[in-house]
Protein backbone atom coordinates (compact mmCIF):
# COMPACT_ATOMS: atom_id res chain seq x y z
CA UNK A 1 0.00 0.00 0.00
CA UNK A 2 1.25 3.77 -1.00
CA UNK A 3 0.28 6.54 1.24
CA UNK A 4 1.45 9.66 -0.25
CA UNK A 5 2.80 12.56 2.23
CA UNK A 6 4.16 15.72 3.27
CA UNK A 7 6.98 15.95 6.05
CA UNK A 8 7.83 19.75 7.14
CA UNK A 9 10.73 20.57 8.84
CA UNK A 10 9.77 23.18 11.24
CA UNK A 11 13.56 23.35 11.99
CA UNK A 12 14.09 24.47 7.90
CA UNK A 13 11.13 26.52 7.55
CA UNK A 14 11.24 30.61 7.55
CA UNK A 15 8.01 30.98 7.01
CA UNK A 16 8.40 33.04 3.35
CA UNK A 17 4.86 31.65 2.23
CA UNK A 18 6.13 30.71 -1.36
CA UNK A 19 4.58 26.90 -0.55
CA UNK A 20 1.01 28.86 0.09
CA UNK A 21 1.62 30.98 -3.15
CA UNK A 22 2.71 28.31 -5.45
CA UNK A 23 0.14 26.16 -4.12
CA UNK A 24 -2.51 28.57 -5.04
CA UNK A 25 -0.78 29.32 -7.81
CA UNK A 26 -1.23 26.04 -9.38
CA UNK A 27 -4.47 25.25 -7.67
CA UNK A 28 -6.49 27.98 -9.55
CA UNK A 29 -5.20 27.08 -12.42
CA UNK A 30 -6.02 24.11 -12.98
CA UNK A 31 -8.78 22.00 -14.62
CA UNK A 32 -10.14 21.26 -10.93
CA UNK A 33 -11.19 25.28 -11.06
CA UNK A 34 -10.27 28.43 -9.24
CA UNK A 35 -9.55 29.20 -6.01
CA UNK A 36 -11.37 31.92 -5.44
CA UNK A 37 -9.95 35.58 -4.21
CA UNK A 38 -13.10 37.97 -2.67
CA UNK A 39 -12.13 41.70 -2.10
CA UNK A 40 -8.27 40.82 -2.86
CA UNK A 41 -7.41 44.48 -2.96
CA UNK A 42 -9.91 46.02 -0.74
CA UNK A 43 -9.97 46.56 2.81
CA UNK A 44 -11.20 42.92 3.93
CA UNK A 45 -9.45 40.49 1.52
CA UNK A 46 -10.60 36.90 1.61
CA UNK A 47 -10.11 33.65 -0.03
CA UNK A 48 -9.79 30.12 -0.40
CA UNK A 49 -6.02 28.24 0.10
CA UNK A 50 -4.93 24.55 0.66
CA UNK A 51 -2.20 25.70 2.46
CA UNK A 52 -1.48 28.43 4.64
CA UNK A 53 1.29 29.00 7.28
CA UNK A 54 0.96 30.72 10.69
CA UNK A 55 3.28 31.82 13.00
CA UNK A 56 3.33 30.82 16.92
CA UNK A 57 5.81 32.32 19.47
CA UNK A 58 6.87 30.19 21.96
CA UNK A 59 8.47 30.34 25.54
CA UNK A 60 8.69 33.83 27.16
CA UNK A 61 11.11 36.88 26.24
CA UNK A 62 14.16 36.58 26.17
CA UNK A 63 13.77 32.36 25.76
CA UNK A 64 11.56 33.09 22.59
CA UNK A 65 11.36 31.30 19.40
CA UNK A 66 9.45 32.15 16.42
CA UNK A 67 7.68 28.62 15.02
CA UNK A 68 6.65 29.15 11.15
CA UNK A 69 3.81 26.25 11.07
CA UNK A 70 2.70 25.04 7.60
CA UNK A 71 -0.64 23.91 7.71
CA UNK A 72 -2.47 21.75 5.08
CA UNK A 73 -4.35 18.79 4.63
CA UNK A 74 -2.60 16.30 6.49
CA UNK A 75 -4.64 12.79 4.19
CA UNK A 76 -4.93 11.13 7.23
CA UNK A 77 -4.73 7.51 7.45
CA UNK A 78 -8.21 7.17 9.25
CA UNK A 79 -9.60 10.57 8.00
CA UNK A 80 -12.67 11.34 10.04
CA UNK A 81 -14.45 13.73 7.32
CA UNK A 82 -14.58 10.88 4.90
CA UNK A 83 -17.60 8.68 6.42
CA UNK A 84 -19.55 11.74 7.54
CA UNK A 85 -19.66 12.97 3.90
CA UNK A 86 -23.44 12.71 2.68
CA UNK A 87 -22.72 12.14 -1.23
CA UNK A 88 -19.60 10.10 -0.94
CA UNK A 89 -17.75 13.53 -2.43
CA UNK A 90 -14.88 13.27 -0.20
CA UNK A 91 -13.08 10.15 -0.21
CA UNK A 92 -9.68 8.56 -0.06
CA UNK A 93 -8.17 7.15 -2.64
CA UNK A 94 -7.05 3.40 -2.01
CA UNK A 95 -4.05 3.81 -4.91
CA UNK A 96 -2.33 6.30 -3.00
CA UNK A 97 -4.24 7.38 0.04
CA UNK A 98 -4.89 11.31 -1.06
CA UNK A 99 -7.75 12.17 0.46
CA UNK A 100 -10.24 13.97 -2.11
CA UNK A 101 -13.30 16.31 -2.36
CA UNK A 102 -15.04 15.09 -6.05
CA UNK A 103 -16.43 18.76 -6.84
CA UNK A 104 -19.07 17.62 -9.14
CA UNK A 105 -20.86 15.92 -6.25
CA UNK A 106 -19.91 18.23 -3.42
CA UNK A 107 -23.08 19.90 -2.41
CA UNK A 108 -21.12 22.07 0.16
CA UNK A 109 -22.86 21.16 3.30
CA UNK A 110 -19.81 21.76 5.18
CA UNK A 111 -19.98 18.57 7.79
CA UNK A 112 -16.77 17.23 6.22
CA UNK A 113 -15.22 20.49 7.75
CA UNK A 114 -16.87 20.21 10.89
CA UNK A 115 -15.79 16.49 11.63
CA UNK A 116 -11.93 17.48 10.76
CA UNK A 117 -10.04 18.66 14.05
CA UNK A 118 -7.55 20.27 11.88
CA UNK A 119 -9.42 22.63 10.13
CA UNK A 120 -7.64 22.12 6.57
CA UNK A 121 -11.26 22.37 4.98
CA UNK A 122 -12.34 25.23 3.59
CA UNK A 123 -15.45 26.22 1.32
CA UNK A 124 -14.97 27.78 -1.75
CA UNK A 125 -16.86 30.96 -1.36
CA UNK A 126 -17.52 31.12 -5.35
CA UNK A 127 -18.03 27.82 -6.14
CA UNK A 128 -19.74 26.60 -2.86
CA UNK A 129 -17.97 23.35 -2.78
CA UNK A 130 -15.50 22.03 -0.23
CA UNK A 131 -11.80 22.48 -1.29
CA UNK A 132 -8.15 20.96 -0.08
CA UNK A 133 -5.36 20.68 -0.54
CA UNK A 134 -5.10 17.18 -3.15
CA UNK A 135 -0.76 16.66 -2.95
CA UNK A 136 -1.52 18.47 -6.45
CA UNK A 137 -2.90 14.99 -7.63
CA UNK A 138 -2.81 16.43 -11.15
CA UNK A 139 1.00 17.40 -11.46
CA UNK A 140 2.53 13.97 -9.64
CA UNK A 141 1.46 11.82 -12.07
CA UNK A 142 1.63 13.43 -15.13
CA UNK A 143 4.11 11.82 -17.15
CA UNK A 144 4.76 15.12 -19.83
CA UNK A 145 7.12 16.43 -16.49
CA UNK A 146 10.24 15.73 -16.16
CA UNK A 147 10.71 12.97 -13.27
CA UNK A 148 11.97 15.47 -11.00
CA UNK A 149 9.09 18.01 -11.32
CA UNK A 150 6.36 15.44 -10.40
CA UNK A 151 6.07 17.02 -6.86
CA UNK A 152 3.41 18.72 -5.22
CA UNK A 153 3.87 22.83 -6.01
CA UNK A 154 4.62 23.01 -2.26
CA UNK A 155 7.85 21.20 -2.11
CA UNK A 156 9.17 22.46 -5.33
CA UNK A 157 9.03 26.36 -4.06
CA UNK A 158 9.98 25.42 -0.83
CA UNK A 159 13.93 27.25 -1.28
CA UNK A 160 15.18 26.16 2.07
CA UNK A 161 14.04 22.30 1.45
CA UNK A 162 11.22 22.46 4.31
CA UNK A 163 8.65 20.47 2.52
CA UNK A 164 9.52 16.65 1.78
CA UNK A 165 7.05 14.50 -0.23
CA UNK A 166 6.80 10.24 -0.87
CA UNK A 167 5.30 7.27 0.25
CA UNK A 168 5.33 6.79 4.46
CA UNK A 169 4.36 3.27 4.33
CA UNK A 170 7.60 2.78 2.36
CA UNK A 171 10.07 2.30 5.18
CA UNK A 172 12.86 3.08 2.80
CA UNK A 173 11.35 6.57 1.29
CA UNK A 174 13.42 9.82 2.04
CA UNK A 175 10.08 10.96 4.12
CA UNK A 176 10.16 7.48 5.98
CA UNK A 177 13.66 7.91 7.01
CA UNK A 178 13.11 11.46 7.90
CA UNK A 179 10.29 10.73 10.13
CA UNK A 180 12.40 7.84 11.85
CA UNK A 181 15.62 9.34 12.51
CA UNK A 182 14.73 13.16 13.33
CA UNK A 183 11.61 12.86 15.64
CA UNK A 184 9.11 12.81 13.28
CA UNK A 185 5.77 13.31 14.97
CA UNK A 186 1.69 13.85 13.87
CA UNK A 187 -0.39 16.47 14.64
CA UNK A 188 -3.04 16.16 17.26
CA UNK A 189 -2.41 11.91 18.07
CA UNK A 190 -5.51 13.02 20.54
CA UNK A 191 -8.03 12.95 17.74
CA UNK A 192 -6.96 9.27 16.57
CA UNK A 193 -6.63 10.64 12.90
CA UNK A 194 -3.28 8.88 12.26
CA UNK A 195 -2.18 11.48 9.75
CA UNK A 196 0.32 10.67 7.23
CA UNK A 197 1.53 14.26 7.04
CA UNK A 198 4.42 14.58 9.55
CA UNK A 199 6.21 17.22 10.95
CA UNK A 200 9.62 17.46 12.08
CA UNK A 201 10.89 19.50 15.55
CA UNK A 202 12.85 22.40 15.89
CA UNK A 203 16.14 21.21 16.87
CA UNK A 204 19.30 22.70 18.55
CA UNK A 205 22.85 21.87 17.74
CA UNK A 206 24.68 22.50 21.39
CA UNK A 207 28.43 20.85 21.37
CA UNK A 208 28.15 18.41 24.63
CA UNK A 209 31.20 19.30 26.65
CA UNK A 210 31.46 17.90 30.32
CA UNK A 211 33.96 19.72 31.92
CA UNK A 212 36.43 17.05 32.65
CA UNK A 213 36.19 16.73 28.75
CA UNK A 214 38.81 19.80 29.47
CA UNK A 215 41.33 17.87 31.79
CA UNK A 216 41.81 14.47 30.36
CA UNK A 217 44.75 13.29 29.09
CA UNK A 218 43.32 13.79 25.46
CA UNK A 219 42.43 16.68 25.23
CA UNK A 220 44.52 19.08 23.30
CA UNK A 221 44.05 22.16 24.69
CA UNK A 222 44.95 20.75 28.74
CA UNK A 223 47.31 22.58 30.27
CA UNK A 224 50.28 20.39 31.87
CA UNK A 225 50.22 19.42 35.01
CA UNK A 226 47.11 21.52 36.42
CA UNK A 227 45.19 20.36 38.64
CA UNK A 228 41.55 18.82 38.07
CA UNK A 229 39.39 22.18 38.52
CA UNK A 230 36.08 21.51 36.88
CA UNK A 231 34.81 25.49 37.64
CA UNK A 232 37.78 27.22 36.11
CA UNK A 233 38.30 26.01 32.55
CA UNK A 234 41.24 27.51 30.86
CA UNK A 235 41.68 31.06 29.45
CA UNK A 236 42.68 31.73 26.10
CA UNK A 237 46.22 33.14 27.48
CA UNK A 238 47.00 30.19 29.59
CA UNK A 239 46.72 27.89 26.62
CA UNK B 1 -19.39 26.87 15.81
CA UNK B 2 -20.89 29.25 14.00
CA UNK B 3 -25.22 29.07 14.07
CA UNK B 4 -26.30 28.59 10.59
CA UNK B 5 -30.09 29.52 10.95
CA UNK B 6 -30.98 27.05 8.22
CA UNK B 7 -30.15 24.44 10.40
CA UNK B 8 -31.56 26.37 13.60
CA UNK B 9 -34.96 26.03 11.66
CA UNK B 10 -34.65 23.11 10.58
CA UNK B 11 -33.76 20.77 13.76
CA UNK B 12 -36.51 23.07 15.28
CA UNK B 13 -39.49 23.00 13.18
CA UNK B 14 -39.09 19.10 12.11
CA UNK B 15 -38.44 18.45 16.03
CA UNK B 16 -41.92 19.74 17.02
CA UNK B 17 -43.58 18.36 13.93
CA UNK B 18 -41.79 14.83 15.21
CA UNK B 19 -43.44 15.45 18.55
CA UNK B 20 -46.78 16.62 17.09
CA UNK B 21 -46.70 13.39 15.12
CA UNK B 22 -45.90 11.12 18.45
CA UNK B 23 -48.44 12.28 20.53
CA UNK B 24 -51.25 12.81 18.01
CA UNK B 25 -50.44 8.72 17.52
CA UNK B 26 -50.60 8.42 21.60
CA UNK B 27 -54.23 10.06 21.67
CA UNK B 28 -55.66 8.21 19.33
CA UNK B 29 -54.59 4.83 21.22
CA UNK B 30 -55.65 6.28 24.18
CA UNK B 31 -58.78 8.21 23.04
CA UNK B 32 -59.49 5.79 20.78
CA UNK B 33 -62.53 7.04 18.85
CA UNK B 34 -64.20 9.74 20.75
CA UNK B 35 -62.04 11.98 18.99
CA UNK B 36 -62.89 13.81 15.18
CA UNK B 37 -60.91 12.92 12.49
CA UNK B 38 -60.86 16.50 11.92
CA UNK B 39 -58.31 16.95 15.00
CA UNK B 40 -56.06 14.55 13.47
CA UNK B 41 -56.10 15.53 9.61
CA UNK B 42 -55.18 19.36 11.04
CA UNK B 43 -52.31 18.00 13.34
CA UNK B 44 -51.01 15.71 10.17
CA UNK B 45 -51.42 18.40 7.86
CA UNK B 46 -49.40 20.70 11.28
CA UNK B 47 -46.59 18.01 10.82
CA UNK B 48 -46.19 18.50 7.32
CA UNK B 49 -45.92 22.16 6.72
CA UNK B 50 -43.48 22.10 9.73
CA UNK B 51 -41.34 19.58 8.18
CA UNK B 52 -41.76 20.64 4.98
CA UNK B 53 -40.43 24.52 5.82
CA UNK B 54 -37.60 22.63 7.67
CA UNK B 55 -36.74 21.15 4.50
CA UNK B 56 -36.77 24.76 3.24
CA UNK B 57 -34.87 25.77 5.73
CA UNK B 58 -32.00 23.13 5.13
CA UNK B 59 -31.51 24.05 1.56
CA UNK B 60 -30.14 27.39 2.51
CA UNK B 61 -27.44 25.81 4.56
CA UNK B 62 -26.35 24.07 1.18
CA UNK B 63 -23.64 25.47 -1.18
CA UNK B 64 -25.10 23.56 -4.07
CA UNK B 65 -29.07 22.16 -3.46
CA UNK B 66 -29.62 21.31 -6.35
CA UNK B 67 -27.63 18.52 -5.46
CA UNK B 68 -29.57 17.81 -2.48
CA UNK B 69 -30.50 14.67 -3.58
CA UNK B 70 -27.27 12.71 -3.93
CA UNK B 71 -26.94 13.35 -0.14
CA UNK B 72 -28.78 9.72 -0.03
CA UNK B 73 -26.35 8.49 -1.29
CA UNK B 74 -23.74 7.18 1.49
CA UNK B 75 -26.57 6.14 4.04
CA UNK B 76 -23.82 3.29 5.41
CA UNK B 77 -21.37 5.47 7.04
CA UNK B 78 -23.33 9.18 7.22
CA UNK B 79 -25.78 9.83 9.40
CA UNK B 80 -26.33 13.17 7.69
CA UNK B 81 -27.58 11.04 4.90
CA UNK B 82 -29.61 8.79 7.01
CA UNK B 83 -31.64 11.83 8.33
CA UNK B 84 -32.11 12.71 4.29
CA UNK B 85 -33.77 9.32 4.13
CA UNK B 86 -35.98 9.07 7.06
CA UNK B 87 -37.04 12.90 6.71
CA UNK B 88 -39.06 12.42 3.34
CA UNK B 89 -40.10 8.86 4.87
CA UNK B 90 -41.63 10.38 7.89
CA UNK B 91 -43.72 13.03 5.77
CA UNK B 92 -44.56 10.55 3.60
CA UNK B 93 -46.60 8.95 6.53
CA UNK B 94 -47.32 11.70 8.12
CA UNK B 95 -48.87 12.83 4.65
CA UNK B 96 -50.66 9.43 4.32
CA UNK B 97 -52.06 8.97 8.16
CA UNK B 98 -53.96 12.40 7.48
CA UNK B 99 -55.23 11.58 4.44
CA UNK B 100 -56.45 8.16 6.46
CA UNK B 101 -58.47 10.19 8.74
CA UNK B 102 -59.77 12.59 6.43
CA UNK B 103 -60.71 9.77 3.79
CA UNK B 104 -62.08 7.16 6.79
CA UNK B 105 -59.63 4.70 4.62
CA UNK B 106 -58.54 2.79 8.18
CA UNK B 107 -55.35 1.96 9.21
CA UNK B 108 -54.76 4.91 10.78
CA UNK B 109 -53.05 2.90 14.06
CA UNK B 110 -50.50 0.95 12.15
CA UNK B 111 -49.35 4.17 10.03
CA UNK B 112 -49.88 6.60 13.49
CA UNK B 113 -47.55 3.44 14.51
CA UNK B 114 -44.32 3.43 11.50
CA UNK B 115 -45.18 7.02 12.13
CA UNK B 116 -43.92 7.23 15.38
CA UNK B 117 -41.08 4.56 14.98
CA UNK B 118 -39.74 7.00 11.64
CA UNK B 119 -40.34 9.89 14.04
CA UNK B 120 -37.89 8.22 16.78
CA UNK B 121 -35.18 6.75 13.84
CA UNK B 122 -35.50 10.75 12.80
CA UNK B 123 -34.70 12.21 15.84
CA UNK B 124 -31.70 9.31 16.98
CA UNK B 125 -30.18 10.39 12.91
CA UNK B 126 -30.62 14.47 13.35
CA UNK B 127 -29.09 14.03 16.79
CA UNK B 128 -26.15 11.74 15.78
CA UNK B 129 -25.08 14.43 13.10
CA UNK B 130 -24.35 16.21 15.85
CA UNK B 131 -23.36 13.09 18.28
CA UNK B 132 -20.57 11.57 16.14
CA UNK B 133 -18.55 14.73 15.70
CA UNK B 134 -15.63 12.82 17.57
CA UNK B 135 -13.98 16.18 18.00
CA UNK B 136 -16.56 18.37 19.42
CA UNK B 137 -16.65 16.84 22.69
CA UNK B 138 -20.03 18.85 23.59
CA UNK B 139 -22.15 17.59 21.11
CA UNK B 140 -20.25 13.84 21.14
CA UNK B 141 -22.07 12.43 24.14
CA UNK B 142 -25.37 10.45 24.10
CA UNK B 143 -27.10 13.58 26.19
CA UNK B 144 -26.91 15.08 22.54
CA UNK B 145 -29.29 12.20 21.04
CA UNK B 146 -31.38 12.40 24.52
CA UNK B 147 -31.92 15.87 24.38
CA UNK B 148 -32.89 16.26 20.20
CA UNK B 149 -35.02 13.82 21.34
CA UNK B 150 -36.75 14.95 24.62
CA UNK B 151 -36.92 18.36 23.40
CA UNK B 152 -38.51 17.76 19.79
CA UNK B 153 -41.16 15.49 22.20
CA UNK B 154 -41.65 18.33 24.83
CA UNK B 155 -42.06 21.25 21.87
CA UNK B 156 -44.45 18.89 20.16
CA UNK B 157 -46.62 18.02 22.99
CA UNK B 158 -46.28 21.87 23.53
CA UNK B 159 -47.70 22.30 20.39
CA UNK B 160 -50.55 19.56 20.51
CA UNK B 161 -51.76 21.69 24.06
CA UNK B 162 -51.95 24.85 21.91
CA UNK B 163 -53.21 23.38 19.31
CA UNK B 164 -55.88 21.20 21.45
CA UNK B 165 -56.71 24.31 23.23
CA UNK B 166 -58.22 25.97 19.90
CA UNK B 167 -60.05 22.71 18.75
CA UNK B 168 -60.19 20.15 21.05
CA UNK B 169 -60.73 22.55 24.69
CA UNK B 170 -61.53 18.69 26.41
CA UNK B 171 -57.76 17.62 25.58
CA UNK B 172 -55.89 20.67 27.00
CA UNK B 173 -56.32 19.48 30.86
CA UNK B 174 -54.78 15.91 30.44
CA UNK B 175 -52.24 17.23 27.15
CA UNK B 176 -51.38 20.21 29.59
CA UNK B 177 -50.08 17.85 32.68
CA UNK B 178 -48.11 15.71 30.00
CA UNK B 179 -46.79 18.29 28.30
CA UNK B 180 -45.31 19.84 31.97
CA UNK B 181 -43.57 16.27 32.74
CA UNK B 182 -42.04 16.38 29.35
CA UNK B 183 -40.40 19.92 29.28
CA UNK B 184 -39.39 19.51 32.99
CA UNK B 185 -37.62 16.13 31.70
CA UNK B 186 -35.97 17.74 29.43
CA UNK B 187 -34.67 20.88 31.30
CA UNK B 188 -32.87 18.12 33.59
CA UNK B 189 -31.13 16.32 30.65
CA UNK B 190 -30.56 19.65 28.64
CA UNK B 191 -29.66 21.40 32.15
CA UNK B 192 -27.10 17.98 32.71
CA UNK B 193 -25.94 19.03 28.81
CA UNK B 194 -25.01 22.41 29.75
CA UNK B 195 -23.19 21.68 33.11
CA UNK B 196 -21.30 19.15 31.55
CA UNK B 197 -20.33 21.44 28.52
CA UNK B 198 -19.51 24.57 30.71
CA UNK B 199 -17.06 21.99 32.64
CA UNK B 200 -15.34 20.18 30.06
CA UNK B 201 -11.84 20.42 29.60
CA UNK B 202 -10.41 20.24 25.98
CA UNK B 203 -8.65 17.02 25.06
CA UNK B 204 -7.08 18.85 22.41
CA UNK B 205 -4.13 21.85 23.43
CA UNK B 206 -1.96 24.26 21.10
CA UNK B 207 0.67 21.81 22.14
CA UNK B 208 -0.93 18.86 20.51
CA UNK B 209 -1.79 21.10 17.66
CA UNK B 210 1.83 22.16 17.17
CA UNK B 211 3.79 19.22 18.77
CA UNK B 212 5.50 21.38 20.64
CA UNK B 213 6.11 21.17 24.37
CA UNK B 214 6.11 24.77 26.23
CA UNK B 215 3.25 25.75 28.39
CA UNK B 216 3.83 29.29 26.75
CA UNK B 217 2.67 29.28 22.82
CA UNK B 218 1.38 32.70 21.36
CA UNK B 219 -0.08 33.28 18.21
CA UNK B 220 1.34 35.64 16.02
CA UNK B 221 -0.02 34.98 12.74
CA UNK B 222 -2.81 32.71 11.12
CA UNK B 223 -1.76 33.23 7.69
CA UNK B 224 -4.22 35.36 6.21
CA UNK B 225 -5.32 38.89 7.16
CA UNK B 226 -8.92 39.30 6.54
CA UNK B 227 -10.10 36.16 7.95
CA UNK B 228 -10.71 32.69 6.18
CA UNK B 229 -13.59 29.91 5.97
CA UNK B 230 -12.21 28.90 9.29
CA UNK B 231 -13.23 32.00 11.14
CA UNK B 232 -16.48 32.28 9.76
CA UNK B 233 -17.26 28.94 10.28
CA UNK B 234 -16.12 27.84 13.46
CA UNK B 235 -16.64 30.93 15.68
CA UNK B 236 -19.90 32.35 16.16
CA UNK B 237 -18.47 36.23 16.60
CA UNK B 238 -20.47 37.15 19.67
CA UNK B 239 -19.76 38.96 22.69
CA UNK B 240 -19.68 36.75 26.53
CA UNK B 241 -22.24 38.55 27.30
CA UNK B 242 -24.28 38.00 24.25
CA UNK B 243 -23.79 34.22 24.62
CA UNK B 244 -25.09 34.67 28.59
CA UNK B 245 -28.42 36.29 27.12
CA UNK B 246 -28.94 33.89 24.80
CA UNK B 247 -28.40 31.09 27.62
CA UNK B 248 -30.96 32.90 29.88
CA UNK B 249 -33.33 33.35 26.71
CA UNK B 250 -33.39 29.37 26.31
CA UNK B 251 -33.68 29.20 29.79
CA UNK B 252 -36.38 30.74 30.86
CA UNK B 253 -38.68 30.99 27.02
CA UNK B 254 -37.25 27.41 26.32
CA UNK B 255 -38.72 26.03 29.96
CA UNK B 256 -39.89 28.57 33.03
CA UNK B 257 -42.68 30.22 30.73
CA UNK B 258 -43.72 26.89 28.89
CA UNK B 259 -43.89 25.65 32.00
CA UNK B 260 -45.90 28.00 33.53
CA UNK B 261 -47.44 28.59 30.05
CA UNK B 262 -48.82 25.23 29.45
CA UNK B 263 -50.60 25.20 32.74
CA UNK B 264 -52.22 28.80 32.72
CA UNK B 265 -52.31 30.08 29.00
CA UNK B 266 -51.82 26.69 26.64
CA UNK B 267 -52.51 28.73 23.64
CA UNK B 268 -49.59 30.97 24.04
CA UNK B 269 -47.00 28.38 25.37
CA UNK B 270 -45.85 26.78 21.89
CA UNK B 271 -44.86 30.46 20.41
CA UNK B 272 -43.16 31.50 23.50
CA UNK B 273 -41.33 27.76 23.59
CA UNK B 274 -40.55 27.64 20.25
CA UNK B 275 -38.73 30.65 20.62
CA UNK B 276 -36.89 29.82 23.48
CA UNK B 277 -36.11 26.46 21.57
CA UNK B 278 -34.20 28.31 18.98
CA UNK B 279 -31.98 30.26 21.46
CA UNK B 280 -31.14 26.74 22.59
CA UNK B 281 -30.05 25.28 19.14
CA UNK B 282 -28.21 28.83 19.06
CA UNK B 283 -26.55 27.98 22.15
CA UNK B 284 -26.14 24.46 21.41
CA UNK B 285 -23.77 25.72 18.20
CA UNK B 286 -22.21 28.35 20.32
CA UNK B 287 -21.08 26.07 23.48
CA UNK B 288 -19.18 23.49 21.11
CA UNK B 289 -15.61 24.47 21.03
CA UNK B 290 -13.79 23.02 17.39
CA UNK B 291 -9.98 22.01 18.09
CA UNK B 292 -9.39 23.98 14.94
CA UNK B 293 -10.05 27.46 16.21
CA UNK B 294 -6.63 26.80 18.76
CA UNK B 295 -5.18 27.24 15.09
CA UNK B 296 -6.80 30.60 14.80
CA UNK B 297 -6.57 32.70 17.75
CA UNK B 298 -4.57 35.85 16.49
CA UNK B 299 -4.98 37.40 12.95
CA UNK B 300 -1.97 38.78 12.86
Amino acid sequence: MTQLALVIDLNVCVGCHACVTNCKQWNTSGAAGSLSDLDPYGADPNGTFFNRVQTFEVGEYPNTETVHFPKSCLHCEDPPCVPVCPTGASYKRKSDGIVLVDYDKCIGCKYCSWACPYGVRELDEKRQVMTKCTLCVDRIYDMSLPEDRRKPSCVLACPPGARLFGDVHDPESAISIAIRERGGYALMPEAATKPSNHYLPRRKTTLNLRDDDLCRSDNPHRIDGAPFEPNLPPIAEEL
Amino acid sequence: MHPALSVLFLTTLIGAGQGLFIALFLLELLGGSSLSSGFFVGGSAIVVVLCVLGLIASFFHLGHPERAWRAAAMWRTSWLSREVIALPAFMGVAFLYGAAHWSGAGFTLALGLLGSILSIVLFVCTAMIYAAVKVLKEWSHPLTVVNFTLLGCASGACLTTSYAAFFAPALVAPLSQATFSLIALSLVTRGAALVRNATLKPTSTLQSALGIRHPRIVQKSQGAMGGSFNTREFFHGKSATFVRGVLITLLFAGFVFPLILVLTVPMLAFAVQYAGLLAERWYFFAEAQHPQNLYYQTVS
